[in-house]
């Protein structure tokens, strides 16, 4: 978690360094060479797209419920066809809900962090091209919603709901999530505004929109990718926390939510270990994935960090 | 420096003030009457629709909702300042005051030293990982593991391990259910021992995040031209290393300002795992007898402990970083 103060402290525009190059003439085949010889972009892509393909297809092809109750309780994991991870006290098919739970956790995670990452972009560009006042009052609002502890919003809004989806889980957590990246945006809008060729886009009598997003924008395309990726991950940890509360979605299931009925129904002192390591492990191995690909990313966008 | 405090202390209030804003409106844009679904759960509107409506009364009277909208929100200010925050239905009737009050040392005795010795560890291991190779290795991947790991979850495993399987340690409580709390041997042991799995767990999770953040700045410090320059002119690596390390701290103390949310949040899930008796276990309780003033009373208390952490780290970073003390007395730095 700590992985989005550095992208947050590491303000160092990697891309602006190099000068006003544009982006489009720079040679794609150079991403494609240093992303094959990265062993950590490698490694983190293959485990995401091993979950991924997990979370869509996993639900189709097992067809179980992951919330119906059969008979045989407490069954350890077994390779026998049947259940792979074993049941839960009241006889649910425990590979059922994990598979059903890591599609909530990436939809939580691409749709939360996807707003996040829009809100701080918005916010961040505004802030850092405008200045003046608007940096000042959007600054203002940016410190106040930086302090404030997330979850802790998250729990007294999510109590009052009788009825809580996936869905509102997302945005209520893509609404809470954005603070840091809208500060670090702001600092590379900052750093960037004052070059030659913004000015000269400026004179030229573009309009300030257009500027943000034909010059700025693609100049820290590789941030604002990175930015997102730890966004991504952010989302799911506060989304499985919130869930391990008892504010997950009712109805649904979810990783979080997996783990909170493990620990309400004393799983740990039964020793039924194997209903609350799986969802543990799902969201470990995404949420460290993201992670590790945002290191790897950065080492492939940034000549400077490049092993060779 | 007046001027900088002041500034931050603004900043601060004016938070406090909008959080505070927030908690009140929450209940009041929420879709549906909290009153109404409180009489339609207990069930007393299908029987006899004249008490319900006395009911209904009785509660706006008590919540205070039969005022205007501008009054209440004076009589929130008015009963927040002198300390009033309701009372709880939790805690049959006690002051919400008094039941946070008696959780909040749980808590604080977990977060202080997990705090400060996951910083201190992890900001140490992080420096030595950047320099080594073999140690980098070993180190890095631990981390990520760790950082990426959610707090309830290692939590669970370390009760599953040293509660369960070693039986090193109990995994639920503060303190053994056959003892009073008094100023005993056996009492302080077992208070400890109670302790130390959450403490642990909460240890961990931050002990990764601060060694790959440390380790990674220290690399990007080496980088820079100011440790080239020290290199070009025969500097020992020593010195370099030390200059390194000056400049990577300052980001980390901001990052643990900026952490401080998450790491409070991490408390509350690790104790509702080992049913620590802390703020998390209360928060815990709350939503499930759906005790909204003791949650609303928890969710300001947190704000201002949170502000007040803040508050310190600012007074931190201005004694670590000598040019913020420059800055402040007129100088450029």
């Amino acid at each position: 978690m700590s992985s989005s103060t550095q992208a947050d402290t590491k303000s160092v525009p990697v891309q602006s360094a190099d000068g006003p190059t544009p982006v489009a003439r720079k040679p794609r085949g150079e991403f494609i060479f240093f992303a094959l010889r990265s062993k950590k972009f490698i490694f983190s892509v293959s485990l995401l797209s091993f979950l991924v393909l997990l979370a869509i297809v996993g639900p189709l092809i097992d067809g179980t419920d992951p919330l119906a109750q059969n008979l045989t309780v407490n069954t350890p994991p077994s390779i026998d066809p049947g259940y792979w991870f074993g049941t839960t006290t009241f006889g649910e098919d425990v590979f059922a809900q994990f598979v059903n739970g890591l599609r909530a956790t990436f939809f939580v995670g691409l749709l939360g962090g996807g707003l996040a990452a829009v809100i701080g972009m918005g916010i961040g560009f505004a802030a850092g091209y405008k200045g003046g006042w608007v940096d000042e009052v959007l600054n203002m609002v940016t410190n106040v919603f930086l302090v404030i502890p997330t979850l802790a919003v998250l729990i007294v809004i999510s109590s009052y709901l009788q009825q809580r989806g996936v869905l509102f889980e997302a945005i209520f957590v893509g609404l809470t999530a954005w603070p840091w990246a809208a500060r670090a945006i702001r600092a590379q809008t900052f750093s960037l505004r004052s070059r030659d060729f913004i000015d000269l886009a400026r004179l030229s009598g573009r309009r300030g929109l257009k500027i943000i997003v034909l010059e700025i924008a693609p100049n820290m395309s590789s941030y604002l990718m990175l930015t997102f990726i730890l966004l991504f991950g952010n989302a799911i940890l506060i989304a499985a926390s919130l869930d391990f509360i008892g504010l997950g979605p009712t109805g649904g299931m979810s990783l979080g939510l997996m783990m909170f009925n493990s620990v309400t129904w004393a799983a740990l002192l039964l020793g039924i270990w194997w209903w609350f390591i799986p969802p543990g492990i799902g969201i470990m191995a995404t949420v460290g994935a993201l992670y590790v690909m945002n290191v790897g990313l950065d080492e492939i966008f940034n000549p400077k960090l490049r092993e060779l | 420096m007046r001027r900088y405090f002041g500034r931050k202390l603004l900043t601060y209030g004016f938070t406090f003030f909008i959080a505070a804003t927030i908690d009140w409106l929450i209940p009041r844009l929420m879709p549906g009457d909290p009153v109404a679904s409180l009489i339609a759960r207990s069930g007393i509107n299908n029987q006899d629709p004249a008490a319900a409506a006395e009911v209904v009364k009785y509660y706006n009277n008590l919540f205070g909702l039969d005022h205007p909208m501008w009054q209440q929100y004076i009589n929130f200010w008015t009963s927040l300042l002198q300390g009033d925050l309701g009372r709880s239905v939790f805690g049959h009737g006690r002051p919400v005051t008094d039941s946070i009050m008696s959780a909040v040392p749980y808590t604080l005795a977990l977060l202080l030293p997990a705090i400060l010795l996951s910083y201190w560890l992890g900001n140490s291991f992080g420096a030595i990982a950047a320099r080594r190779k073999w140690l980098d290795n070993s180190i890095l991947p631990v981390g990520y593991v760790l950082t990426s790991t959610p707090y309830m979850w290692l939590g669970l495993m370390v009760a599953f391990i040293l509660g369960i399987n070693l039986r090193w340690f109990p995994i639920a409580g503060g303190y053994g259910f056959n003892l009073e709390p008094a100023f005993t041997w056996l009492f302080i042991s077992d208070l400890i021992g109670h302790w130390f799995m959450p403490f642990f767990s909460l240890f961990l999770v931050m002990f990764g995040g601060w060694a790959i953040g440390m380790r990674n700045m220290i690399i990007y410090e080496l980088e820079s031209d100011y440790s080239r320059y020290l290199e070009a002119l025969g500097a020992p690596q020593r010195l370099i290393r030390k200059y390194a390390f000056r400049n990577a701290m300052l980001p980390q103390i901001t990052g643990l300002a900026l952490q401080l949310g998450v790491i409070v949040a991490g408390a509350l899930v690790t104790e509702i795992v080992f049913s620590y008796p802390g703020v998390g276990q209360l928060v815990f309780n709350a939503i499930k007898s759906e005790d909204y003033f003791l949650l609303q009373g928890i969710f300001l208390f947190i704000i201002v402990g949170v502000l007040v952490a803040n508050f310190l780290v600012d007074i931190v970073y201005v004694i670590v970083d000598p040019r913020t003390r420059v800055a402040m007395s007129g100088g450029k730095a």
